[in-house]
């Protein structure tokens, strides 16, 4: 047998419901639904005066994060603390790890607390699987972005944000614009637009910052921004990681943002009530233009509050899929 | 049997106990919530016919089940709508069959959780008793008791009728 670090066969139980949730891929119509219907109520939970609802309690949620995040780690645990889960936030990178202990034996002491979920944030694509395939039975891990791999519940946001204002992604034209290269968010993105049924996918991007392989995904590449505007329903804009840049991949910032930048001239070009959206953190005037960013069509707060109804969601599926697990095999093993 | 079951003749009798209990609380103005499904359908009916001013509330009480670390999350879950400030306000709960009484126990802390009424008054259209906490409906239309192969459903919502059937 061939051991592939991305199977996502892995996050699925017997009767296919989530019991990790690692990433888009070999995830339908029908599930990503489910995930969007789920957030959609847990929105609702955000809008009372009490926002928590007792389906975590008693459990131990571990934020793992072995790659700083702002945004991420911090609607990941209001999601947690909103299903009435205890939280542990574990940053990684100045703890135990530092002084050689191996993922292994980090993994081992934390099951020692008895944690019941994993929020894993990796730069190491496939981290999340890894852990997954070796983690005692009964514990949920959720992809909190790994590498250049996937960022599954950053997509789902977008989805939620992107149905919330659209409806449906039946006839959806929706582009992608700038850093592919180093963008989990975007493979991420495409699978999911994908799944839902949008009617093209664009990637804009110089041909540095594109991976050889995206089209492989089911997307359409396109050079000229000033091109791919036209039609336009969604224009997702990604932020520029220079952090990750290693060697001269752009001429300047200028330049990219002469003509990958989103500014109110290349808006215009998309449809009238074309989405503006952003995963953040924003670059303002290196990727996206203050005016475009703080506008009417702009949606990139909306997206952030999404963020944790999506996390309630997926956190609360995945911990189900465990339970259901659980007490299937209990059953099985009884009834021998 | 079935006559028993006349769904018109238990909506008179829960729309006459209701009005008698609003006069007798002194209450004038209470904001009625259904539960999901069959509650909101019953709900709805009542609501109409005590021509009510505020709309009518539905309750998804999955996320306050207590059997979450036994069966998991219902894997259909709709949001609630409460579109009016419960704080202060008496509550008609409705539902269409108590038995353990768990539902019951699960909506009264989700309302809890959007705030604070002043009361809370059950109805519901049929008991099947086999209570498993201290919870009674103040309204109820029929009280039954099944034989085990027995199962009794409320479905709807249009028309609505009580469909009782053996378990096979």
């Amino acid at each position: 047998m061939t051991h592939d670090p991305y199977s996502h066969a892995l996050q699925l139980t017997a009767d296919g419901q989530l019991r990790h949730f690692l990433t888009l891929d070999g995830l339908g119509k029908d599930l990503l639904t489910d995930i969007l219907d789920t957030a959609d109520s847990f929105i609702e939970v955000g809008e009372r005066t009490i926002k928590n609802v007792p389906l975590l309690r008693g459990r131990t949620v571990v934020n793992l994060f072995f790659e700083s995040s702002t945004r991420t780690r911090s609607t990941f645990e209001l999601a947690a603390k909103r299903l009435s889960a205890d939280v542990l936030n574990l940053d990684i990178s100045t703890s135990a790890t530092s002084k050689g202990e191996s993922l292994s034996d980090t993994l081992l002491n934390l099951e020692a607390m008895a944690s019941d979920m994993f929020v894993v944030r990796h730069s190491q694509s496939g981290a999340p699987h890894f852990i997954a395939e070796s983690v005692t039975p009964g514990v949920a891990i959720i992809n909190a972005g790994d590498g250049r791999h996937a960022h599954p519940t950053q997509a789902m946001l977008d989805m939620l944000t992107i149905r919330q204002r659209k409806h449906n992604f039946e006839g959806l034209k929706v582009a992608i614009v700038g850093d592919i290269l180093h963008s989990r968010v975007a493979r991420s993105q495409i699978r999911a637009l994908n799944a839902l049924g949008a009617a093209e996918i664009r990637v804009i991007a110089p041909a540095t910052l594109l991976p050889s392989d995206i089209e492989a995904l089911g997307c359409r590449v396109e050079y000229n921004m000033v091109e791919g505007m036209r039609d336009l329903d969604v224009v997702i804009m990604l932020r520029l990681q220079r952090e990750r840049m290693a060697g001269a991949l752009l001429p300047s910032e200028r330049e990219f943002y002469r003509l990958y930048g989103l500014s109110q001239d290349k808006l215009a070009l998309a449809n009238p009530g074309c989405l503006v959206m952003h995963p953040g953190p924003i670059n303002r005037g290196v990727e996206i233009e203050s005016a475009v960013a703080d506008g009417p069509q702009s949606v990139i707060l909306n997206q952030v509050t999404n963020g944790i109804a999506v996390r309630m969601a997926v956190m609360s599926m995945a911990m189900s899929g465990q339970v259901e697990e659980r007490s299937r095999l209990r059953q099985e093993s009884g009834a021998l | 049997m079935t006559a028993m079951l006349d769904i018109n003749r238990l909506l008179d009798d829960l729309e006459a106990g209701l009005r008698a209990r609003l006069e007798e609380r002194a209450i004038t103005a209470p904001v009625l919530i259904g539960i999901r499904t069959g509650g909101v359908w019953l709900a709805d009916i009542l609501h109409r016919r005590l021509a009510l001013a505020d709309p009518l509330g539905e309750l998804d009480i999955s996320f306050y089940r207590d059997d979450f670390s036994r069966i998991g999350l219902n894997p259909r879950v709709t949001p609630s709508r409460l579109p009016f400030a419960t704080e202060d306000r008496d509550i008609i709960l409705v539902d269409d069959v108590i038995m353990s009484g768990r539902t019951i126990r699960a909506a009264m802390n989700e309302i809890f959780d959007y705030g604070r009424p002043a009361s809370i008054t059950l109805v519901t259209l049929i008991d099947l008793g086999a209570r498993e906490l201290p919870v009674q409906p103040d309204i109820c239309g029929r009280t039954l008791t099944l034989a085990a192969h027995q199962r009794v459903k409320l479905r709807g919502p249009d028309p609505l009728h009580i469909e009782l059937r053996d378990a096979l």
